[in-house]
């Protein structure tokens, strides 16, 4: 059994007759980085919150580690489109605030040792003590990103956490992430409206189709080897592949979901099954 | 200080001089109120005394009340004349236990209510209704089932600052950003810790507010309640001074509440500040 098991999970507000989505179905194992992928109102956050146990979904269920989801917890870490920083706190207190929670026995200087920890992970070991509305955009969501991997939490959710970034910030922080990633071999699913962060992230990515009654249309294995950096990543025809099919996904192939009836959306390898293309100019 | 503050503070100066000037000239005995020695007979017949001044008194008149009053603030000979560090000393401790009150009423039920919406509607009307009414109406009533000016006079201190209180810190636990809330779930903080953690520093600033309004309006209401019950405080102050017609004592009675009144307002704001955070 997967670690993380998600069966015909659907959600519906009162009074939309449609659902938001349903019959949504996907795994995730132990140490897997998942990226999902879709339109804007598709539903995404929907699923992350759900996981989260932040909402509950009208249908289907989800159970983590053989227990079923059935509310928030410590053992999994959100990290938060809009950082959700308490500008109250400094940096640290922010971080200390969910290690205290985390484990309450623990004596002040294991706490500090273990938030200083962290934050140092994400290159933020010079702000300790600033408070969130001094920081820039990217280092507020360093912090957010420290304080949900200082829990150490079984499963990491991601929502959009670059999606206000620039796009050179945004570079160093998946870098600094994939680093991290890689060397806790953190589980860990994420939202993400770009095409190249998700490929360069993910091993999986799940390509959701438009809703309402949005599915998860396919899930497009990311083949090139895990230790791919930004800087290489270009330099490799599978790159291409992957990329050209997720775009086309999202610009043509959105709007139709596979034919209903059919339980788990197909999985796809675009970077090894399809011929070579000449890749497009980045 | 920049020369902006300067400027100001210089201007400040400046309109207050002219202010004197003009109070000055304005209260300058006029040629007819130059007495012939027939009427100043004729007043001390009649017991006007020259101690009362008659029209409104110059500055000078104040300065000497001022100098008067400051030299002696605690002195006590009766009720009737006691030392104005004294009467603001009753007027402050009325203010501090009534408003004292109103927080340990209006803090843990803003927090329930502004909790729960269902609390949040039902007693929404009660409070409106309740809010409006000038807290010196329920003087009769207080003085009736309490028996006793001087805890009246604290019940409608109480009474006027729980309102604003009250709404203010229901309505910033009610709108604690969602997103925080969410951290301290998934965080699974207990809710006291969650109430005193999260909940109360995200909407200290708006309970401050709340706070520092009431104190504004409890000590408008102390200096009306006190002229009402009588005895002691500020307020008695003044009335006992307009009974006695003495008008420089009420300007400086006047002054030093306006003054008292900046004083607490400033550490109010200086409590706003140092809760205040940016987002
Ligand atoms: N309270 C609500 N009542 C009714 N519909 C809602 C409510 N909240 C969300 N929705 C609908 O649910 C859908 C999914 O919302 P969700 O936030 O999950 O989208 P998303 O895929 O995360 O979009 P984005 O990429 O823009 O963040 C949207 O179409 C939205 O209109
Ligand atoms: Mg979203």
């Amino acid at each position: 059994m997967a670690f993380l098991q998600v069966e015909n999970l659907a959600k519906a507000y009162p009074g939309n007759d449609a659902p938001v989505f349903e019959k949504v179905n996907f795994t995730l194992e132990k140490g897997e980085f998942v990226c999902i992928i879709g339109h804007s109102g598709c539903g995404k956050t929907t699923i992350l919150n759900a996981l989260a146990g932040l909402e509950t979904a009208s249908g289907g269920n989800i159970t983590m580690d053989g227990r079923e989801v059935a509310g928030p917890g410590l053992d999994r870490g959100v990290v938060f489109q809009s950082h959700a920083l308490m500008p109250w706190l400094t940096v640290i207190d922010n971080v200390k605030f969910g290690v205290r929670s985390r484990w309450p026995e623990w004596s002040k200087v294991e706490v500090e040792a273990q938030a200083t920890k962290y934050l140092e992970m994400v290159g933020l070991g010079a702000a300790l003590h600033k408070k969130p509305a001094m920081l820039s955009g990217g280092m507020k969501q360093r912090v957010g990103i420290a304080r949900a991997f200082a829990i150490q939490p079984k499963m990491l959710l991601l929502d959009e956490p670059f999606g206000a970034l620039d796009a050179l910030t945004r570079g160093t922080i998946q870098d600094e992430l994939l680093k991290i990633v890689q060397a806790t071999a953190q589980t860990v699913f994420m939202i993400t409206h770009d095409v190249d962060e998700a490929i360069l992230l993910s091993d999986r990515i799940l390509l959701m189709s438009n809703g309402p009654r949005a599915r998860i249309a396919e899930i497009v294995e990311v083949t090139l080897p895990r230790s791919r950096t930004r800087h290489d990543m270009h330099h490799d025809p599978r790159f291409y592949r992957i990329r050209n099919h997720l775009v086309d996904f999202l610009v043509s192939r959105s709007k139709d979901p596979k034919p209903a009836g059919q339980l788990h959306p197909p999985v796809v390898r675009p970077g090894e099954d399809e011929p070579a293309e000449p890749p497009l100019a980045a | 200080m920049t020369k902006e503050h300067w400027k100001s503070l210089l201007l400040s100066a400046i309109l207050f001089l002219v202010f004197l000037g003009v109070w000055f000239v304005a209260t300058q005995p006029k040629e007819s109120a130059q007495q012939t020695a027939a009427q100043d007979e004729y007043a001390a017949l009649m017991g006007k005394g020259a101690v009362k001044a008659t029209g409104f008194p110059p500055p000078q008149e104040i300065g000497k009340a001022i100098v008067t009053h400051l030299s002696d603030p605690f002195k006590d000979n009766g009720p009737n004349d006691k030392g104005i560090a004294i009467q603001l000393g009753h007027s402050l401790a009325r203010v501090g236990i009534g408003f004292a009150l109103a927080i340990l009423l209006a803090l843990p039920l803003g927090f329930i209510i502004g909790m729960s919406p269902l609390l949040y509607r039902a007693l929404d009307p009660f409070i409106q209704v309740l809010k409006p009414i000038s807290p010196l109406a329920w003087m009769p009533l207080a003085l009736y089932t309490i028996k006793d000016s001087n805890l009246s006079g604290i019940f409608v201190i109480f009474i006027c600052s729980v309102w604003p209180m009250l709404i203010n810190t229901a309505f910033g636990v009610a709108n604690v950003r969602r997103d925080w809330l969410n951290v301290a779930r998934t965080l699974e903080v207990r809710p006291v810790r969650k109430a005193l953690m999260v909940i109360l520093p995200a909407a200290a600033p708006t309970i401050l507010t709340g706070m520092r309004i009431s104190m504004g309006i409890a000590w408008l209401v102390i200096v009306a309640a006190e002229m009402l019950v009588g005895g002691t405080g500020i307020g008695y102050f003044v009335w006992n001074e307009w009974n006695n017609l003495a008008l420089p004592n009420v300007i400086f009675a006047i002054l030093v509440i306006g003054l008292v009144g900046m004083i607490l307002d400033r550490c109010f704001a200086g409590l706003q500040r140092l809760v205040s955070y940016t987002e």
